[in-house]
Formats: C-alpha cells, structure tokens, sequence
C-alpha cells in the first residue's frame, strides 16, 4: 500500500505542478478551446473504463465498463474534434493593420 | 499492473513507454496551447497522447472480453464525432457543461464497479479514494446536468435560493463525506455506498440550483476541474499513473481557470459558490441621474464613419442574439474604410471562459483584433466611439468608485473614458448583478435599444449609404 501511494502522490504533485505551470501562460483568447481541450483529455477515464469492461468480470461490473467506455469515448472524440474545430477559426489578421487605408479589392 | 509475475513481458515495457510517451504528449497539447499558431498541433500531441494511452492499456493481456469494449468504442466514436462536427460555436458552453457530465459519469461508474468488485480486499487507501472519488464524478454528473439545463435555457438562469440553503448543502455534503469515512471503518459493508451515489447525485443538483448565469464561467471551470480529479483518484484506487497525469493536469486547469474567473469578477471562491450573485436588490435609483440619450442608427452610422479608433465591448448580449456575424460585418467595413478596430474582451463576458473570443472566431474576427482588459484599457481615453454590445456590469464604472455597490472593486473595461459611447441594449433593464449602470446615463453616452442582430445589420446599412463608403 505504501509504495502504491508514495509513487501515486509523486507522480500528482509533479503533474499538478507542470499543469499549473503551462496552463498559467495559456492566454485568455484560447480559454475555450483549453476547457474543451482538457475535456478530451480527461476522457482518459476510458483506460479505466477500458480495463474494467475487458477484465471478464461478472454482469453488472461489465455493463458499467461499458456505460463508461461509451460516454468517455464520447468525450475523447467529441473534445478532440470539436477542439480542433474551434482552433481552426481562429486567424490573423489578413489585411495589414487597419489603419494604412487599405485599396479596396474584397468583396464581403 | 501485472504484479503477480515477476518477470515482466516485452509488453509490459511497451505499456510503460506509451504511458510515458502519453504523458508527455498531454504535456505538450497544452504547452502548445498557449499560441494561437502552435495549438492545433497541440490537439495532435494531445490525440497521440490519447491513442498511446489507449493502446498501451489494451496490449497487456488483461483485457479478456473484446466484444463490448468494441461496440461501446464504435458507438462512443460514431455520438463523439456526431457531437463535435455538429454543435454550433454559439452552444459551445453547453456542450462543454455536458462532456464534463459524462466524463464524471464514466469515472464515477467504474470507481463503483471497482468498489462492488473488490469489497474484500481492498485496502483502507484505495476505499478512501474511491469513496471520495465516487461523491466527486456523481455530483459532478449532476451538477454538470445542471450546468447544461440552465445554459441551453431549459431551467431558470436565475439563481434559485432559498433561507438556510447552504446549511443544507453542507449538511447534505458532511454525510456524504461521513460515510466515505464509514466505508473505510467498515470495509465489509457495502450498505454505505447507496447512501455515497444519492448524495453525490444530489448535491450536484443542489450545488449548481442556486448559481446564476453570469457565474457559469466560474463553475463551469470548477467542473472541469472536478472531472479531472475524479479520473485521478480513480488512477490512484487502481494504481494507474496515466490517469493519475491526465487527471491532475485537468483538475489544475480547471482550478486555474475558475480562479481566474473569480478573480475578474474580484470575488472570492467561496462568494460565487455560496453567495448567489444576482440577488441584491438594485442600490442606485435611476431618478438620481438624468434621462438616458436615445439615439438612431443613422446617427450611430455616422459617429462611426468619422471615427477614427473604434472599440466594441462585446457581452453576453451579443451571444445570446447571435449578433457576432452582423458585428463583424460592421467592423470589417469599418476597418477597410481605414476606421482601426478593436475588440475590448472582459475575462467574464458570456457564460465561459473565453466565450466571447470564440464566438468573434467563428465570426472571422481575426484574432489581433480581440484584446485582453489589462491591454484595452489604455486605449479608450483615445477611443472615439465605444460600442457596447449586450455587456453590462463589465463597463460599470460603480465597480471603480461605488463601495456600496456589488460589483466594487471588479476589474472593469474603462468605457467611460472614451469620447462616445454607444450602448446597444435590448431596454433599460439592469444586467446580471441587478444593479443600475450610471455608464448609460453619463454625458458622452448614448443608448440605441433594440436587438443586437437588428441593430447592428441596420448600422452595416446605414454606414453602407454614406458616400465615399466602400461595402
């Protein structure tokens, strides 16, 4: 038991750490597509989903399996595509900055 | 782990590197995340990372049953991409409100299944987390439910309270917490999880009754955080370091973010979680200051073609009437005709965090255009119109200097300061915090009511009449 949460507990706090460490420089304008982001990423409840649906074990436990493997895979997928959809809207400007008056060509 | 033999196969070395090569692709989606030109390659660290996780789960010989892992992964898949190519940008906080939902659901079922399986042997460890684990992902289920009622409009946005309502809410949670303590006391008793599931399920419900829409990004953002920390301690109960990775860098994401909301709002955790925003009858009465300033579109037209630094303020408002394309229309021709535009974003405004920036995304504001409170605000005494759309309580300047008022002390966009301001509001009614706003009242201020999709489509005609106007 000991060993189990010593390496458990060191392997939180430096995740927790290089989390906080990243995700602080993360600006404002990307908030959204962060939450969606770490959405899909904490369908990883699917490994665990996974192991226990698989293990052969007796009617309700795999039923549950299931029912998680399901809704996380749903996560996984949807955040990631959804994710990836948000980020591609995002452009700079195409037109140099606004105020050297612009020759007009565009059409919108 | 396989700790029965000692010898471990080529596989189990696999397992272990793509672990480790999960983590670090984790690590990276959201490192490369914090560029708008490096994040989508973040998104395909973050699906490797993924796709090593799973695949080094499924090669170590403990998966004995295929055939339901397969129709759950096909069919999770098939909704899954259903999901995410068909939900619009404008119902984005919803579907986020509900994936958390469902991640919660997955982690709390198998910590269940994990707890049913093993009542025996587990140790006195593994029963604490789990048992935390489980009143964690079952009232995150509900509450994200919740979450997704109020913001897709199905349940009140108002806060719902009621007298001695957080005394019932901890009560309700001591319980919760003194069976887990039970479950481990008594290990041989399984009576004590009925009472776990009901009150997690519960609390998520009774937790979120009494948040108020403008208090959504910080909730929201604490879900997200409980989802994360779920999948962790469920790492933890099965001795899993993926999970225990993936989920604490969740779990610190969301507890960033929601404390960055809270922050904006310059209010502590505990006031937005147990104080019920939205409540305070308003201080100020509007017959202490002069009438408001109606204006027309016409008018409005033309401060904005002589304008030669234009700022929008965009809000909730401008989400809920689904006003982005026609304002991005407005400014887009605005800035062709030389006009320099600018979008002032409150960390708060909309329901989300960042909620504002991806609705202007989708509306192809490129996004140099959006910018950030701290970097916005040097720029309204130079701003020759402001224009406020659907926000509020962001530009209230009683933030500033009122100690009496709710919002004092909150980070505010300094609208006021600009040489006009132009005020797009559906009527005189107060925003969220229920208080007065003495912006609409103050000299250079000016009030075009009428819904923000209308207005903003008659001003992209109006400006498009003026000679010397290229469309």
């Amino acid at each position: 038991m000991f060993e189990q949460v010593q390496l458990g507990l060191y392997v939180f706090v430096l995740s927790t750490f290089i989390g906080f460490e990243v995700i602080r420089r993360v600006p404002p304008l990307l908030h959204t597509p962060l939450m969606s982001l770490t959405n899909a990423i904490s369908g990883i409840s699917l490994v665990a989903s996974l192991l226990l649906a698989g293990a052969g074990h007796e009617g309700y436990a795999t039923v549950l399996g299931a029912i998680a493997v399901f809704s996380s895979t749903m996560n996984v997928v949807g955040g990631f595509v959804i994710t990836d959809r948000m980020l591609r809207m995002f452009r700079k400007d195409r037109q140099r900055p606004a105020r050297t008056a612009d020759t007009g060509g565009e059409e919108s | 782990m396989n700790e029965a033999t000692t010898s471990h196969d080529i596989l189990d070395w696999l397992q272990l590197f793509l672990y480790a090569g999960a983590g670090v692709g984790f690590i990276l989606a959201l490192k490369w995340l914090t560029h708008p030109t490096t994040a989508r390659k973040g998104i395909l660290a973050g699906e490797l990372g993924m796709v090593g996780a799973v695949v080094g789960t499924l090669i170590t010989g403990e998966i004995e049953q295929w055939i339901w892992i397969i129709v759950a992964i096909f069919l999770g898949s098939i909704v899954g991409t259903m999901i995410g190519l068909k939900v619009p940008m404008t119902a984005m906080p919803q579907r986020i409100a509900f994936s958390h939902a469902f991640g919660a659901l997955a982690a709390a079922l198998v910590g269940t299944a994990e707890y049913l399986l093993g009542t025996d042997g587990l140790s006195a460890f593994v029963l604490a987390v789990l048992g935390v684990e489980m009143l964690l992902g079952y009232l995150t289920f509900t509450g994200s439910l919740m979450a997704f009622g109020k913001l897709q409009g199905w349940l009140p946005d108002r806060p719902w309270v009621y007298t001695g309502q957080n005394l019932v809410n901890f009560g309700f949670l001591l319980v919760g917490l003194g069976c887990v303590v039970m479950l481990v006391v008594d290990p041989a008793n399984t009576m004590y999880l009925w009472p776990i599931i009901g009150i997690g399920l519960l609390y998520g419900v009774m937790f979120v009754l009494r948040i108020g829409g403008a208090d959504m990004p910080t909730v929201i953002s604490l879900l997200n955080s409980f989802a994360g920390l779920s999948g962790a301690a469920l790492g933890f109960a099965i001795d899993n370091p993926i999970l225990i990775i993936a989920g604490a860098l969740d779990g610190s994401s969301g507890f960033l973010l929601s404390l960055f909301m809270s922050r904006a709002m310059n209010r502590s955790f505990s006031n937005v979680l147990f104080g019920a925003f939205g409540q305070e009858k308003s201080t100020a009465v509007a017959g202490e200051h002069g009438p408001v300033r109606e204006t027309t579109t016409e008018e409005v037209a033309m401060l904005l073609d002589t304008a030669s630094l234009v700022i929008v303020v965009p809000g909730y408002g401008m989400a809920a009437a689904q006003a982005q394309h026609k304002v991005a229309e407005l400014t887009d021709m605005l800035a062709k005709g030389g006009t320099e535009v600018a979008f002032a974003i409150h960390p708060v405004a909309g329901r989300m965090p960042g909620h504002m920036n991806v609705l202007l995304a989708e509306a192809d504001v490129p996004y140099d255009r959006m910018i950030e409170l701290d970097d916005v605000n040097g720029d309204f005494p130079r701003c020759d119109v402001a224009l406020v759309i659907g926000a509020n309580d962001v530009v209230n300047p009683a933030a500033r200097h009122d100690k009496g008022s709710p919002i004092f002390g909150m980070p505010i966009l300094d609208v006021d300061k600009a040489a006009n301001v132009v005020v797009i509001k559906r009527s005189m009614r107060s925003g969220f915090a229920g208080i007065e706003n003495e912006l609409f009242y103050q000299q250079q201020s000016s009030m075009l009511f009428g819904d923000a999709k209308e207005v903003a489509a008659e001003l992209v005609h109006e400006l498009g009449r003026i000679p010397g106007r290229a469309r």
